[in-house]
């Protein structure tokens, strides 16, 4: 399909607006042949990932539009990066004049300094029907999902080349018809108790991510969820899967029913979620160890206000045990909006951690035995990319085991399975 | 066995190497590690294998969304397969290709047939613009069952 320019896209292309929204622009056409679209479309806002150093060619990429004069077009917010700026000292790696410098050149293209895999968390999010750019595949599939804004699945490179020019190719989430659901997820057999927990939405992520391939999928039988919850569902799909929407029937924007979802998508295969496949997916989130527990990371994605909030109200009180090192995660403007309490949880052993995320870099004291969380997200990446075990549990499982040093199991959180 | 299939041509070029068919699509983000070209998705059955110097078969891309900077800095490194051959087109593996030629003029072609089953089973492909010549047939080999 021949790729249709505005009068715009086209002075963009040859320059006439600069070198780096010509590069930007012709990185950007190329993506759009990639995705046969047959031309590009204008995106309110943009979420950049590129600001995480994955190497040289990371940073190569970004000072050259830097240096090449680019500035965002439309508002850009920020993904983790490799550092933590609020709290310097976690840092343990040797790669923070490289860091530094990816990010100074984010900041120096005009995107806000936010810092956070959660963008849906700040004020001014998008809201339904806005045509956006974002990457980081938690957040793309959350602002689908959840909020009814519309991104493909970018990353990093292309997000800033649509923040460069405003452009995104007109094809994929974009596009009404491409937004359908095309399988449907039911999760109507599994016990009311099961589905109350928290602990379940982050496994019938990786249930969902691992089982619909590339395809969209309509859940059935979840009554409703919490933000919290839809947030842990997406992105443990989208880690485990390629998923960059979902529609949870009866409560995500787009889906007030099951037939408005699959509009003429008459024939979608159904697929039932077990027990038994809950229960599976679960054990796989867990590596096999003998060790003993002495990491906790929660906060992955970055954790809300009321998590936060939540975490201390769980702790009531109680101080980490003296031998688990014991991370939250989160955002730095969540936590602005939480006076006092970084420090109420780090008089009880709870080192916070903002701008980066502790699988991502090295923030977190060398993990001496097993390390335990409650994101499917942290459980799935975190033995490929740290080297260590893992063991996923609900964040009661996780705050009553850091308070007392050991794995503690809850029987009536997996009572069901 | 001697085939040829013509590709839809994402990125172009030419390339010629040994096949490694992915069983399971791969996250280039925190499933390969662009410094030795190995894949570390421990959930991955293929996890251990390199695929530097390989022409990569794989179905398409999954998870992340980082996976253009970690291709890009395996082409700049010298760890990257010498193509990739998907079922589906992949926007953001494409994407790293082209990066790298931007930045440090070297690329891999990166191509999309309908059906890989016949690609799968060659031991060497070549690829030339939309042209992907397969050479070869061979057993799966022990280095690529399952790991776990």
């Amino acid at each position: 399909m021949t790729l249709q320019l505005s009068d715009r896209d086209a002075a963009m292309l040859a320059g006439d607006l600069g070198e780096a929204p010509a590069m930007a622009m012709r990185l950007l056409t190329q993506y759009a042949g990639f995705m046969d679209a047959p031309r590009l479309l204008d995106v309110s806002a943009a979420h950049i990932d590129g600001c995480l150093v994955t190497g040289q060619s990371s940073i190569d990429l970004a000072e050259a539009l830097r240096d090449q004069g680019g500035r965002v077009m439309v508002p850009t917010t920020l993904n983790v990066s490799s550092l933590d700026l609020l709290h310097p000292e976690l840092y343990r790696g040797d790669d923070e004049p490289r860091a530094r410098r990816l990010m100074q050149a984010y900041e120096d293209m005009g995107c806000r300094p936010t810092w956070t895999c959660a963008p849906y968390q700040l004020a001014d999010r998008p809201g339904l029907g806005d045509q956006i750019a974002w990457a980081e595949s938690n957040a793309i599939a959350f602002a689908n999902t959840v909020l009814g804004a519309r991104t493909n699945r970018y990353g990093d490179f292309i997000d800033i080349c649509c923040a460069l020019t405003g452009r995104a190719p007109a094809a994929g989430l974009h596009l009404d018809e491409n937004r359908r659901a095309t399988v449907v997820i039911s999760v109507e057999e599994l016990p009311a108790s099961l589905k109350s927990e928290d602990a379940f939405y982050p496994v019938l992520g990786f249930v969902i991510g691992t089982t619909v391939g590339t395809q969209i999928p309509a859940i059935v039988g979840i009554p409703a969820a919490t933000e919290d919850q839809l947030k842990a569902v997406c992105a443990a799909a989208a880690s485990s899967g390629t998923v960059g929407l979902m529609h949870v029937v009866g409560v995500t924007p787009e889906a007030p029913t099951l037939s408005t979802v699959l509009g003429s998508e008459t024939s979608a295969e159904t697929r039932i979620v077990t027990v038994a496949d809950v229960a599976h997916a679960r054990d796989r989130l867990s590596t096999r160890s003998e060790a003993g527990l002495s990491t906790i990371s929660l906060g992955t994605p970055h954790y809300s206000a009321d998590e936060l909030r939540r975490l201390l109200e769980q702790l009531d009180g109680r101080s980490v045990h003296p031998s688990i090192d014991f991370y939250v995660n989160t955002g730095r403007d969540v936590l602005v909006s939480q006076p006092g309490i970084e420090a109420d949880l780090a008089e009880l052993g709870v080192q916070v951690v903002t701008d980066t995320c502790t699988y991502v870099t090295p923030v977190m004291k060398p993990v001496s035995g097993v390390a335990m969380t409650d994101s499917a997200k942290w459980a799935y990446y975190a033995p490929g990319n740290l080297g260590v075990d893992v063991v996923f549990g609900s964040f009661d499982e996780c705050v009553a085991s850091g308070v007392a040093g050991r794995i503690v199991r809850n029987p009536d959180v997996w009572g069901a399975l | 066995m001697n085939s040829t299939v013509t590709a839809r041509v994402l990125v172009d070029g030419t390339a010629s190497g040994p096949v490694l068919a992915l069983d399971e699509p791969l996250s280039f983000w925190g499933g390969v590690d662009p410094n030795t070209g190995t894949i570390i998705d421990i959930h991955h059955p293929q996890h251990g294998l390199s695929i530097a110097g390989q022409v990569l078969v794989m179905s398409h891309g999954r998870g992340s969304s980082g996976a253009s900077s970690v291709l890009s800095e395996a082409i700049r490194l010298g760890n990257a397969p010498v193509a990739i051959v998907l079922e589906s087109s992949d926007p953001l593996i494409a994407l790293g290709s082209v990066v790298a030629a931007e930045l440090y003029s070297k690329s891999i072609p990166v191509v999309v047939v309908d059906d890989l089953e016949i690609l799968r089973r060659a031991s060497v492909l070549s690829i030339k613009g939309a042209r992907v010549e397969a050479t070869g047939s061979r057993q799966r080999s022990a280095r690529e069952s399952p790991l776990k």
